[in-house]
């Protein structure tokens, strides 16, 4: 199946331009792999070796990203195909529609379908690194969160849904730059 | 035929089931009326293959689909399922009436959508695939069918030429997309220092291109044809180094100056000749000369303007502060980060800006001792004025000293006397930005907006300096019109004499001259042109001593002193530089505006460029990587995108101005220059309308010319602006009305069909549609050319606009989505 579906996917993919990414994705993903699992026909390679990539190594998100784009039951592990879709949805062809999708699904960490005020704490604390000098104080993590469900919350309901989320990305002027991964 | 067919249609490939129905039906085509009794039967047994075509296609996805992940695709899912579900039904036509081609024609239509947005769709790359060879599956099959009867053959060519077509521009785009230069360096830029400072890097790649292209149009149209049909160097006495410079017209002194043989060549406005055309080609070189110059003012114009444009689209209008702490949370990681320390300044960063908009947020309301604040910010200003004023003094008295030595002659001088005025305006530039970074301390303001009172104040002494450079030119430029007369009545007399020396032989050849013997009349569109190339030069130069010494030698210096010193260098003073994006990006522009401003008298001056920033890039980029650190507060990219091409925008226009005023007041020189001999420069665009076009269009002009047509139309660009703006103010109106309308509190939600709220007697049918007595036996009529049915009864039915057409393609709801 995996060989199958890449021959497919060159003539498909080409639809998609990922074509130019698609050779060396193909290489790097291969390096993941175990011995053993380069010769199975869909080999998926391990959360663990995919988290030493240097693209994702510092990133503090890379985690939820694994989880995201993983089709497996329990969510661990990328196919190559995974692992095009997520080269896909950050490179610089994706639309904004497309990012700002994913986007909210890797910030979403409880998986529910919205942000609600958990996720968004956790979120703040990812985006503030590990050590405690630069964590936020209690007092003020309520105060920010408080701030963003006002700003985005259009409905009241407090949580942010993926329309309210997409409409505040949709105004940003960065976001689309600063939402890429490039091999 | 119905019971072979019975055994078809269990297998997958339903389609092809269905194109031999249209085949049959195609064959039946003369029974289209009669069929109307057996069609009903067939649809009703169609109607329940559906069904179970359905179940097997709904498995078919599920295989594809995976699990509960797109709880928002599964509403896309059905959707799509649906669609082709319809799509399935309405090419299952028995006959091929033109409505029913229609109806296919608009099936083929929707996958084509649908497979171009496909791209668009957040689905995973499985169902996207599904989705796409179905489509393509059904599109093979269909598209070429559509075509039956005459014109088939001219389809499906037009058809195949179309995906040609598509498949060619997907590919150069490709190659186009991976023609790009340096992007590897710079997305190693990105990955270490974030987007900021890689913006300046494409920033210096976009100017770069330019440059590019402005060093086309003069070296392709001004200076190869000179150089190759013009006549060659020595032939004429303002082609020839004067006899008198001649001995040192090599030295590489002179030449660094761009005397000398430099000096006279293509690269300078003075060797140009003002024959009317040259060579086999009857080239018109004044036209071209003149042209060239308004064209690469008017295509720098062109480009800038789009830029903004596209700039203003993506950020979407003024909507800058009000999704400030979502913006910071949702948008503020670079997803390219790939280093580790990068990785912790920028955690460092965020947090701090955190923490810096919530005390803001909370203190927004204190305002302590405003008075104190005002009289500081105010003496800050006049402060910042004095050393505005300063410098332009400073630079004016260097102008006009060195306007002296020119007179007493270069070699009594120093280097420094020589090059005083250059160094003053590099030194100026270097100092000054650091005096008002000193004195912005007074004013107390928050960071960014700091950042941009110190941005335009750099600007303001930039422009400054130039404008006064310019008047100090202007003066010297009127000195030289004042020899001009001097030389004129030299010239006569030395004329005059020649002949007065051959008079006595009236039968003998008159005497040859070598033109280096030939007295010159001055040539003030050289001096202005090689002023401008020795400003850049020297300009050049300091950027890169400033960058090797104040980088480089900084960093190692830090690196290998630390070892033996008494504090931790690398930690407090002075550490390793951060990559002043600013400055740079300041640097930049106002380099391009000198450019603009020069490139008319100096034709060199864009090839000088595009070697300068080929230059530029390497070592920058090199400098970057070697000796800098990621910066510590890290500012959007975006935000000062469009105030830099505002900057680049303005620099424009105030750089063109100058040249627009002398091509347009001053005459040219009588003695040199494509223009000599002429009254205004501009006058050669009338000679040539003259004398090469038709009559008529002189003609044509020269209305076009008259004031009365001229203030009529300007009246009218005026009343456009004024009406573009006042639909625009509307707009904008209209979008805060709406976004007030978001914010209010939303009605309950809406069920689409409310089992208690149906009415007693009807039932749900197939897809939720109410099948009430009376509902499907409604009256029909005719709709243009579609026999519609409508149901009429609203009370009882919620699709009281359900449409079906009389070829029985079964139900599309129009309007409503259930």
């Amino acid at each position: 199946m995996g060989a199958t579906a890449s021959h497919l996917g060159k003539d498909l993919l080409s639809e998609y331009q990922v074509s130019n990414v698609q050779e060396p994705a193909h290489k790097r993903f291969t390096e993941l792999l175990s011995r053993e699992d380069k010769n199975l026909p869909d080999p998926r390679a391990p959360t663990e070796a995919i988290l030493t990539l240097p693209e994702l190594k510092s990133n503090p998100f890379r985690e939820r990203i694994v989880r995201v784009f993983s089709t497996s039951e329990s969510r661990d592990g990328l196919t190559f195909e995974d692992f095009l879709d997520l080269l896909s949805a950050f490179s610089d062809s994706a639309t904004l529609e497309i990012k700002s999708h994913y986007a909210f699904r890797i910030f979403d960490f409880d998986d529910d379908g919205t942000l609600d005020e958990n996720d968004l704490e956790k979120l703040v604390n990812c985006l503030t690194g590990e050590t405690d000098e630069t964590r936020l104080t209690p007092d003020e993590m309520k105060q920010l969160i408080s701030n963003i469900l006002e700003e985005s919350d259009i409905d009241k309901d407090g949580t942010v849904n993926l329309s309210e989320f997409q409409h505040v990305i949709s105004r940003s002027p960065d976001f689309v730059s600063s939402f890429k991964i490039v091999l | 035929k119905p019971t072979s067919g019975r055994k078809r249609r269990r297998r997958r490939e339903s389609k092809k089931e269905r194109k031999k129905d249209e085949g049959r039906g195609s064959r039946n085509a003369q029974h289209a009326v009669d069929s109307g009794e057996r069609t009903e039967k067939e649809r009703q047994r169609k109607r329940r293959k559906d069904r179970e075509e359905k179940a097997e296609h709904v498995q078919s996805l599920d295989k594809s689909k995976v699990n509960s992940r797109d709880f928002e695709g599964e509403g896309e899912d059905e959707e799509v399922e649906e669609e082709e579900e319809e799509v399935e039904k309405e090419v299952r036509p028995e006959t091929l009436t033109p409505e029913e081609l229609e109806k296919l024609k608009e099936a083929v239509d929707d996958k084509k959508k649908l497979i171009q947005a496909l791209r668009g769709k957040p689905w995973p790359m499985k169902k996207k695939h599904s989705t796409l060879r179905e489509s393509q599956e059904f599109l093979e099959k269909y598209e070429g069918a559509l075509g039956k009867g005459k014109g088939r053959k001219l389809y499906a060519y037009k058809v195949m030429m179309n995906k040609k077509w598509m498949k060619f521009k997907r590919d150069f785009e490709n190659f186009t997309t991976a023609c790009i230069p340096w992007e590897m360096k710079i997305k190693e830029i990105e990955s270490h220092f974030g987007s900021s400072v890689a913006s300046y890097f494409i920033f210096l790649r976009w100017m770069y291109g330019i440059n590019m292209i402005l060093f086309g149009l003069t070296f392709g149209l001004v200076m190869v044809p000179e150089a190759l049909m013009g006549r060659p160097y020595g032939s004429m006495p303002r082609k020839t180094v004067p006899r008198a410079e001649e001995t040192n017209a090599m030295d590489f002194a002179v030449l660094w100056d761009f005397g000398g043989y430099a000096q006279y060549s293509v690269l300078f406005y003075g060797y140009y000749n003002s024959q009317r055309a040259i060579g086999w080609l009857k080239f018109r070189m004044p036209l071209s000369y003149f042209l060239v110059g308004v064209g690469t003012v008017a295509y720098s114009y062109m480009v800038v303007i789009r830029k903004m444009a596209r700039n203003a689209n993506e950020t979407g209008g003024g909507d800058e502060n009000s999704f400030n702490f979502s913006w910071k949370t949702f948008t503020s990681w670079d997803y390219l980060i790939g280093n580790p320390e990068t990785a912790d300044n920028k955690f460092a960063s965020i947090t701090t800006s955190f923490k810096e908009a919530i005390l803001e947020e909370q203190e927004s309301r204190k305002d302590d001792n405003i008075h104190l604040t005002r009289f500081l910010r105010v003496l800050a200003n006049f402060l910042v004025l004095c050393c505005l004023a300063g410098s332009g003094y400073l630079i004016y008295f260097v102008v006009r000293r060195s306007q002296k030595f020119a007179l007493e002659g270069f070699e009594n001088h120093t280097w420094w006397e020589r090059n005083e005025v250059n160094m003053v305006m590099s030194l100026l530039g270097m100092f000054c930005p650091m005096l008002f970074d000193v004195i912005s301390a007074l004013e107390n303001y928050h960071p960014r907006v700091a950042l941009q009172w110190q941005l335009g104040r750099i600007f303001a002494l930039f422009l400054g300096n130039l404008y006064t450079f310019i008047i100090a030119l202007m003066d010297e430029i009127n000195l030289k019109r004042k020899e001009e007369d001097v030389v004129q009545f030299n010239m006569t007399m030395w004329e005059a004499s020649l002949h007065n020396n051959t008079a006595d032989n009236s039968t003998a050849p008159p005497l040859f001259t070598h033109p280096a013997d030939v007295p010159r009349g001055p040539c003030w569109e050289t001096m202005v042109g090689q002023e401008f190339v020795r400003l850049i030069i020297s300009d050049t130069m300091t950027t890169y001593i400033t960058l090797l010494i104040g980088d480089f030698l900084r960093a190692v210096l830090v690196r290998f002193l630390n070892y033996c010193w008494c504090w931790d260098l690398e930690a407090g003073f002075p550490s390793y530089s951060e990559f002043d994006v600013s400055g740079n990006v300041l640097g930049l522009i106002f380099n391009q505006g000198m450019i603009w401003m020069g490139a008319f008298y100096a034709p060199c001056l864009p090839a000088l460029n595009v070697l300068r920033l080929h230059v530029s890039m390497y070592l920058q980029c090199w400098a970057v990587m070697c000796c800098n650190v990621p910066q510590e507060r890290v500012f959007k990219a975006s935000g000062s995108n469009n105030f830099y091409m505002a900057m680049l925008l303005v620099i424009l226009f105030l750089s063109t101005l100058p040249a627009i005023y002398t091509i347009v007041t001053i005459p040219p020189s009588f003695d040199c220059g494509p223009f000599s001999g002429k009254a205004r420069m501009f006058d050669v665009i009338q000679e040539t309308l003259e004398s090469d076009f038709p009559a008529w269009i002189s003609k044509v002009f020269s209305y076009a010319a008259n004031p009365g047509l001229v203030l009529p139309f300007m009246l009218l660009m005026v009343l456009a602006i004024y009406y573009l703006q006042s639909t625009s103010k509307s707009y904008k109106e209209a979008n805060v009305e709406l976004k007030k309308k978001l914010q209010m509190p939303l009605p309950p939600p809406v069920v689409a069909m409310p089992t208690k709220e149906r009415p007693p007697g009807t039932q749900p049918g197939t897809r939720g549609k109410v099948n009430h007595p009376g509902c499907r036996e409604s009256r029909a009529r005719r709709d243009g050319d579609e026999d519609v049915r409508v149901c009429e009864r609203e009370d009882l039915c919620s699709e009281s606009n359900m449409r079906r057409h009389a070829g029985n393609l079964g139900w599309l709801t129009s309007g409503q989505n259930i």
